[in-house]
């Protein structure tokens, strides 16, 4: 039997506000236990909350991005369960009118491009946290992160693949921090994955029973526990079991994952309008504002690379991996004398991308700004440096730091382009190398390139390997 | 609409509140009557009528993105009835 995967995903993209969803406490990570817990946040009786302006301004900018229906009366609900780092009893979030439904992302799957559609995103407050460690038999609860912003995108189950879920999920990371609504840090929770996993027969119209996997906190995990809840559901099947609907966690150790609650015991959360928040209006010249700020989005930058600038495909792509990303290789593009994006690209590609990855640094960290590394490009632009010399010109300017020109003169590295004297050098090679000369006489190809490595080792590679070739087959013929 | 007893000790555990038989028994009469209620609110003629999420017809004001709230953990924490290294301490609890 032939079997198809259906895959939709519940991402939590936590918001980049100073201040939480519905109070004035700061949502900065990494402080003491409560110390960033106000009575809003820990659940004060007669507390109320109110609304943070810049929370509702992000879901806009990623309602416009994915090209959706901002809903301009939008309404919070009460999601009723009960569990301590949840201390008002109910979580405060979107259910009936969420602010953005529909839209679409598309993803690159290989060389396969495909739109997977995106059904809601509704704004909600995070909970706090529980610590199971030993307080004496009890659990510790640290209210910090609880009444922080968050934005769930929910997407339609187009994904037919571990790997489609992926590059979903990447494709999403890298919008939401294009935008600036979320800082992306995994480690630190900010993008959270849940994936809704079923299975079918190929060729079936309706859906199996799906699982849902929690709280999948990296890309390389998010693919390991579809992959094996995918097996085991195709096992439980041909054995002839029937798929419970169930909540599932991912062991990141055993690489399985395991039963947390099956629909039997499912929460019954019991939404209602909260009547502590009126509804939501966004007025039309907010949007307005708001669509006038944002940045050129990935892919309209991809369309430009390829287009206004010749660049492939794949190019255009790399490029626009990150914001940072684009934003340097433009930067260097518009800083060359000479307009040459490809060059800029395959050195902001090439050389740059392999020294960051190296050093683990991301491109916003570059030791080299992209003005510096524009100047470098236009030394290989005016024939003082060769590509082999411009690469040992930015190894000193990495390690080292530095203008190029300064390197240039203090090492010696312009390129030789004086033909007296790279003639002068050639001479001397045929006088020391008559075998090969004689060799190259008789119609031997390799016998000439031999004659300009010996030159090129001469001159310590400071020559012009192309006008060493030109003048070295003059002399030989003359 | 006519509650069950089941329906009724249902309701109260997921509100996590205790209640006697005689309790539920009692409670189902009111809430039977407020379902009545709701019963002959449905059977108005509705359409054309927007759904309404809250009984006042304005807005949600909304505030600037600041930090305004000052740490009061120390006061916070007086009253709670278990603390330790800044955390609230509850009966353990693991899902």
């Amino acid at each position: 039997m032939q079997w198809e995967t259906v895959i939709g995903l519940e991402v939590h993209t936590q918001l980049t506000t100073q201040s939480k969803i519905f109070s004035g406490a700061s949502t900065a990570f990494g402080a003491e236990p409560n110390r960033q817990a106000c009575g809003v946040d820990i659940a004060l009786p007669g507390v109320l909350p109110v609304l943070n302006k810049g929370a509702v301004e992000r879901a806009i900018r990623f309602g416009l991005a994915i090209g959706a229906r901002l809903n301009r009366v939008n309404v919070f609900a009460r999601k009723n369960y009960f569990y301590p780092d949840l201390p008002k009893g109910y979580q405060i979030s979107q259910f009936e009118l969420p602010i953005v439904e529909g839209g679409t992302l598309t993803i690159q799957v290989g060389d396969q491009e495909k739109t997977v559609r995106i059904t809601r995103a509704h704004l909600e407050e995070d909970a706090g946290k529980s610590l199971h460690e030993d307080f004496h038999g009890m659990t510790g609860i640290d209210l910090n992160r609880a009444g922080t912003p968050l934005l769930e995108i929910v997407s339609e189950p187009d994904m037919r693949s571990a790997k489609e879920a992926v590059a979903y999920a990447k494709a999403l990371h890298t919008l939401v921090t294009w935008i600036g609504t979320c800082d992306g840090n995994m480690q630190e929770g900010s993008f959270r994955v849940d994936a809704n996993v079923s299975v079918r027969p190929k060729g079936q119209q309706e859906f199996g029973t799906r699982r849902e996997i929690k709280n999948l906190n990296s890309f390389r995990f998010l693919e390991q526990a579809i992959d094996y809840e995918v097996r085991w559901q195709i096992a439980q099947i041909e054995d002839g079991h029937k798929i419970q609907q169930a909540t599932v966690l991912f062991d990141a150790d055993t690489g399985e994952t395991r039963m947390m609650r099956t629909k039997e015991d499912a929460h019954d959360y019991r939404y209602f309008p909260d009547p502590d928040l009126l509804p939501v209006k966004l007025e039309e010249d907010w949007i307005e504002q708001v669509k006038a700020a944002m940045p050129e989005l990935p892919q309209a930058k991809q369309a430009r690379y390829t287009g206004e600038f010749g660049l492939s495909a794949y190019d255009a792509a790399t490029l626009t991996a990150s914001r940072a990303m684009a934003d340097y290789f433009e930067a260097v593009a518009a800083a060359l004398a000479k307009a040459d994006a490809k060059l800029a690209a395959n050195w902001v590609m090439g050389e740059l991308s392999a020294a960051l990855n190296k050093a683990e640094l991301d491109i916003a960290m570059s030791p080299i700004p992209a003005e510096r590394l524009a100047r470098l490009l236009g030394r290989i632009q005016d024939g003082t440096l060769s590509g082999k010399l411009a690469r040992q010109v930015f190894d000193i300017m990495w390690t080292e730091g530095g203008e190029p020109d300064v390197i240039i003169e203090a090492k010696g590295l312009r390129q030789m382009s004086d033909n007296g004297e790279i003639e002068r050098i050639i001479d001397e090679v045929l006088a020391a190398n008559p075998k090969s000369v004689e060799e190259f006489r008789a119609g031997k190809e390799k016998a000439f390139n031999a004659l300009v490595g010996q030159v090129m080792k001469a001159t310590k590679g400071k020559a012009n390997p192309a006008q060493v070739n030109e003048l070295l087959r003059a002399r030989l013929a003359g | 609409m006519s509650l069950s007893p089941d329906d009724v000790k249902r309701i109260a555990h997921l509100a996590r509140i205790r209640v006697t038989d005689a309790e539920a028994e009692h409670t189902r009469g009111q809430l039977n009557g407020i379902f009545d209620l709701i019963a002959a609110m449905q059977a108005v003629d509705t359409a054309g009528v927007a759904p309404m999420a809250h009984a006042r017809d304005v807005f949600q004001r909304l505030r600037a993105d600041v930090v305004t709230e000052p740490d009061r953990r120390d006061a916070y924490q007086a009253a709670a009835p278990q603390t330790e290294a800044g955390l609230y301490l509850v009966p353990k609890v693991i899902e």
